[in-house]
């Protein structure tokens, strides 16, 4: 019978099934972190349990970390104290710590990948949401709560029902200017917010075939914003060709037998899925968002939402957002005056996220007033830019070149929205309060928008600012 | 580790409107730099209910008539966003132990009913009416009956969604799945030996 990925993947990690009606499924790769983890560990020592496999276990610090200052013991103490917890913990519990001191730190999801413990027919699991990112190599890959972070530590498996699975569809091509941040974007705003609770997603179709790894995981990375707790799409060569020669990848006859399992693993042609949609490429334009929740969205050359033309049932919800974003109704997007810009997260903070920012931005500068940072993703992505000199032109255009971490996509750490501040954000969430000022405001778009953005003061389109035309990647 | 078999949930409601309520509302993500979940509950919706001066925001939960509400009562899509158990962590901290909304992002399901914190859904008009009845009678009792799957708000009875799995785990003492999870361990290490990767 033919199969879809996910039910391969699934199959091969079921355990049993519990009294409840849930699986008990095997979760191959943990990644753990500072913020979700501690009471996790607090809870095996009560129950006098063991980490079952600390060797599928990974740790690193991400969410609280500071950005700019990187030396232990940190001016926050409640952060020194979290850091410190996670160490323990790992060292108590025999678990393997990605630290500052390993060079190897960063956003869990931008990690992982990076040291290839991300495969493909794997699971995965984290306690964050945006776990879902790993599905970009053909990894089922679940975001989870604590308890669940301790169930995983103490037994290697959780309860989980299986979901329903959509097919996404993405065909065409896409314009130049449209990146990976504006087809979720117009995914979530298409199927809406709730629209994929309860599924998983796969995502394919031209678009994703031509897509490198980095986009399809900033993809695969936003399911959970339009719903879906899993988003993942078919491994191919591309993903391959990226695994290879990583730290945790198989090596020497064991990468040729893993490439060649790896290749049975795409969905059957002729699979079954529970709803199928296709979107066009070409109705894909650059996105921005006006409100409180990733689908309330826009292109660029939109206007924002009046409450009187909305249905009914949005009404309540958009005048909260409008009130909250401090934007009138019917006016257009463009032109919204900026107070920070950020860059990076685990959504946008990879190689080619700064590289293709960088192509544009030499010889440009950051408009007066506004704060910029760009924060990588990782330690590794960080160091590579720098070799690259990408740091520099970032540096030289009046961006703040920080150290790896979340910074300001959740704000836990010094870097936070100041009372109203409008933030341009390549990160996930718009949400109120988000970026660590509870009237701090957050406009979600992709890299080069937040760069237009940067250079402009205000909301702009990236292909006028910058004349964008031509595919301008710096080759690594 | 045997737990209460969780069939009813009783107590006063207090309704908190509004769709797509995300868990950084719920438990702000700053409240999160601490290593055990004790003391969550009083930054509960801290930012929708708190100035910054720390003075009171007009919010249902600071209505002095809904003090003491066991049962919260919301919009669509409720605790969508991050995974943070903080947030169910934080609500049962405060006292809630029992959810009504007309849908919930999965994750929030699945760790509040880990708490053993049931999630009923139910309609939108249902949940106004429920809010109605609240609003006029604030002592008004509301009861939700995991068995049946409805809710009785006063005089008044309301069919409610509750997914069989969670009810099965809520009615059985199942609700937190360590112990049968670590009952499985054989099956579980016959699993992760016949997978490549892991063995």
């Amino acid at each position: 019978m033919a199969k879809s990925l996910f039910d391969k993947v699934w199959e091969a990690h079921a355990v049993r099934e519990l009294s409840s009606g849930h699986t008990q499924l095997l979760i191959g790769a943990h990644l753990i972190h500072e913020v979700t983890s501690p009471q996790a560990f607090g809870m095996l020592r009560e129950l006098g349990l063991k980490v079952r496999f600390p060797e599928r276990t990974f740790a690193t610090v991400d969410h609280i970390v500071p950005t700019d200052e990187r030396n232990e013991p940190f001016s926050d103490p409640l952060a020194d104290a979290m850091i410190k917890e996670l160490r323990r913990n790992c060292e108590e519990f025999g678990v393997t710590y990605f630290d500052i001191a390993s060079g190897r730190q960063g956003i869990v999801h931008v990690v992982g990948p990076e040291q290839g413990i991300t495969q493909p027919g794997t699971t995965i699991a984290c306690g964050d949401s945006h776990t879902s990112t790993h599905g970009a190599f053909g990894a089922i890959a679940f975001g989870i709560g604590t308890s669940q972070v301790r169930d995983v530590l103490a037994t290697q498996t959780m309860a989980i029902s299986k979901p329903k699975l959509r097919r996404i569809n993405v065909d065409g091509k896409l314009a130049p200017g449209i990146y990976a941040k504006d087809v979720i974007l117009y995914i979530i705003r298409k199927l809406g917010v709730k629209g994929g609770t309860g599924f998983a997603y796969e995502y394919g179709g031209e678009v994703f075939d031509r897509f490198n790894m980095e986009e399809r995981m900033t993809v695969c990375n936003m399911s959970i914003e339009g719903g879906a707790r899993v988003g993942y799409v078919n491994p191919d060569e591309k993903t391959f060709e990226y695994l290879k020669g990583r730290p945790y990848s198989p090596k020497g006859r064991e990468w040729d037998e893993a490439v060649e399992r790896w290749r049975n693993l795409a969905s059957d042609p002729d699979c079954e899925y529970d709803d199928v949609v296709n979107f066009r490429a070409e109705d894909i334009g650059p996105s921005v968002t006006w409100g409180i929740t990733p689908g309330q969205g826009v292109f660029i050359d939109e206007t924002i939402p009046d409450p009187e033309k909305v249905e009914e049932e949005q009404r309540e919800g958009v005048i909260e957002a409008l009130e909250h974003m401090k934007l009138k109704p019917g006016s257009p997007i463009k032109g919204t005056p900026i107070d920070v810009a950020f860059l990076g997260s685990c959504t946008n903070g990879r190689l080619t996220d700064f590289q293709e920012v960088a192509g544009y931005l030499k010889g440009r500068h950051v408009a007066p007033g506004v704060k910029a940072i760009a924060v990588p993703g990782s330690m590794g992505v960080g160091k590579i830019c720098e070799e690259l000199g990408i740091d520099k032109i970032f540096r030289e255009a009046g961006f703040e070149w920080r150290g790896a971490g979340c910074s300001m996509c959740l704000a836990m750490n010094p870097d936070k929205l100041v009372g109203d501040q409008l933030c341009a954000s390549s990160s996930n969430r718009n949400f109120k309060g988000r970026q660590g000022s509870p009237i701090g405001r957050t406009i979600l778009m992709s890299p080069l928008m937040v760069a237009a953005a940067a250079v402009t003061g205000q909301v702009s389109d990236a292909r006028e600012v910058f004349g964008v035309g031509s595919p301008n990647l710096v080759e690594v | 580790m045997a737990l209460e078999k969780i069939s009813k949930v009783t107590g006063r409601g207090v309704y908190i409107p509004g769709d797509d309520i995300d868990t950084d509302r719920i438990i702000p993500a700053r409240f999160m730099k601490c290593i055990t979940f004790d003391g969550l509950g009083e930054f509960a919706f801290y930012d929708v209910r708190k100035n910054e001066d720390g003075s009171d925001k007009k919010h249902p939960l600071n209505d002095p008539r809904h003090a003491g509400a066991t049962i919260l009562l919301s919009g669509s899509n409720f605790g969508c966003g991050s995974s943070r158990e903080h947030a169910p962590q934080a609500l049962h901290k405060a006292g809630f132990r029992g959810i009504v909304a007309e849908s919930y992002a999965e994750i929030f399901f699945g760790n509040s009913i880990t708490l053993g914190m049931p999630c009923f859904a139910a309609s939108r008009q249902d949940i106004r009416e429920m809010a109605a009845t609240i609003e006029a009678d604030p002592e008004v009792q509301i009861e939700l009956d995991v068995e049946n799957r409805s809710i009785r708000c006063g005089e008044r009875e309301y069919p409610a969604e509750l997914r069989d799995s969670a009810r099965t785990a809520l009615l059985s003492g199942k609700w937190d799945p360590i112990a049968e999870l670590l009952e499985g361990e054989e099956e579980g290490e016959a699993t992760a030996r016949s997978l490549h990767y892991v063995r």
